[in-house]
């Protein structure tokens, strides 16, 4: 069964939660990929504000298609992760506590999220279409002239993912891996 | 000389490039449901049910797929005796992108330069490979290819001493760097032999092949069966979340090659394996 999780990420839902844990997550998330993690990095390094207050909140990956006229959202799957990790501990340290997307992260991410006691959750790449079911809300709130890699505020509900990496360690990309490895 | 016009290729390129997007092939469809059956992990079925739950959403209202709509690949099939008029192939490729793209809303995904990464804003320019074949027709196979998938693809220019182990170890290893990454459940596909720039050809045509559909050579065909098991007792599973589903299928195109050559290229397909075919002429 499921986690059901009402964002902000608590200090308590992170303790709680372990790899492997399949979490529906409901609430307000923000957007940025690659040219808004550069951005909010740059604004960071400079001392100047960011455009969204990062304590407990949580990022997803993620660069939609355009809407259509009427809907809420294009679709809007999670993009792979590893390119925002040359910025991420930066927002780490700044008190983000989530981020949701796909793929590997590096070692000093894994470590980052640790001493910071952040998650990182993983979606299905490519479950696009249904994934923008559960986004309710959206609207550009930073660097609009980035497109499609603006930072949007996301209402969420019942958003599926997977926790990859726990604050203790765990990796379902080795440890569930190995559980069903059968070559060696 | 059969005349094929202009507006009819932008016409049929731009409804590729949205059926691409908006209906999984049915060879892929049927590929999750098979994989739904076999799959030992809880998670890996969950998220196989997910993808197939995810096409129907996205075939019903017309929707794309995944976010990523990919950069869209040609391979195109150009009879000798086919003539195009009304103006060029390539530009006429290229405007059926951008008005498929746009109508479509999908996403562009195309930069002008790879230093300055300004978007072009209507997903063009497509990569385009023409063959020149014998006859009067005209084929366009289109792939809508995703950058995750991609960018864990590798070529290696291996020595012929290493044989067919050392092309098995290789392609092992590009799907176990890759692992969630490229998305999985994947399609791999393989190129052997040509040279450096046609083996990496070799391994994004092989893709063109439907899922289940083997080599015509018995020896590929068993290399391509021998594969698949291999990589799906890995464990990586679908989005690498750990299972038994790690590739739907193995491709694998070859060519001849120089004595002292053996190339290898790895082209990894995401389980969004979107192809469609249209002929002309
Ligand atoms: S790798 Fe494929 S499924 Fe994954 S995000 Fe890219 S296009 Fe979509």
């Amino acid at each position: 069964m499921p986690i059901n999780i009402q964002l902000p990420l608590t200090e308590e839902h992170v303790r709680t939660l372990r790899a492997g844990d399949r979490v529906l997550l409901s609430g307000t998330v923000y957007t940025a990929r690659d040219a808004a993690h550069k951005r909010m990095a740059e604004s960071i390094r400079e001392g100047k504000p960011l455009p969204v207050e990062l304590t407990g909140q949580v990022i997803y990956y993620v660069g939609p298609t355009p809407a259509r006229p009427g809907e809420v959202i294009g679709s809007a799957g999670p993009t792979t992760s590893e390119r925002m990790d040359l910025y991420t501990p930066a927002l780490l340290e700044k008190g983000l506590k989530g981020m949701i997307g796909k793929g590997h992260r590096s070692e000093v991410v894994k470590q980052s999220m640790i001493d910071n006691e952040a998650v990182y959750f993983g979606a299905v790449g490519g479950a696009a279409a249904l994934i923008s079911r559960s986004i309710k809300a959206s609207r550009v709130i930073a660097y609009e002239d980035l497109g499609t890699e603006a930072i949007r505020k996301l209402e969420i509900e019942n958003f599926p993912v997977v926790v990859i990496n726990d604050i203790y360690g765990g990796d379902v990309y080795i440890d569930s891996v190995a559980k069903f490895r059968q070559d060696k | 000389m059969k005349e094929i016009s202009f507006a009819e290729i932008v016409h049929q390129v731009e409804f590729m490039c949205q059926k691409a997007n908006f209906d999984l092939g049915e060879d892929v469809y049927s590929a999750f449901k098979k994989a739904l059956q076999t799959e030992k992990s809880d998670t890996g079925k969950e998220i196989l049910s997910q993808l197939v739950e995810n096409a129907d959403i996205a075939k019903r209202d017309q929707v794309p797929m995944c976010q990523d709509t990919g950069t869209a690949v040609f391979i195109v099939e150009l009879g000798q005796d086919c003539r195009i008029t009304g103006g060029s192939l390539i530009d006429a490729i290229n405007e059926g992108v951008a008005k498929g793209y746009s109508a479509g809303y999908l996403r562009s995904s195309m930069i002008y330069d790879p230093l300055n990464r300004k978007n072009t804003g209507n997903n063009t320019p497509a990569v385009i490979h023409i063959e020149l074949v014998e006859g009067s027709q005209l084929t366009l196979h289109m792939t809508a290819k995703g950058g995750g998938a991609e960018n864990m693809s590798s070529l290696k220019m291996l020595k012929p001493s290493d044989g067919v182990q050392g092309i098995k170890d290789y392609v092992l290893d590009v799907v176990k760097v890759a692992g969630p990454n490229a998305c999985p459940p994947l399609v791999v596909g393989v190129g052997i032999g040509g040279n450096f720039e046609r083996c990496a050809y070799l391994a994004k045509k092989s893709l063109f092949r439907p899922i289940g559909v083997r080599h015509s050579s018995k020896e590929i065909a068993d290399l391509e069966e021998e594969l698949i098991q291999q990589i799906n007792r890995l464990g990586i599973g679908p989005q690498g979340m750990g299972g038994s589903t790690t590739a739907l299928d193995v491709k694998i195109e070859s060519e001849a090659c120089h004595i002292a050559a053996l190339p290898v290229a790895v082209n990894l397909n995401c389980h969004a394996s979107r192809h469609q075919t249209v002929q002309m002429g």
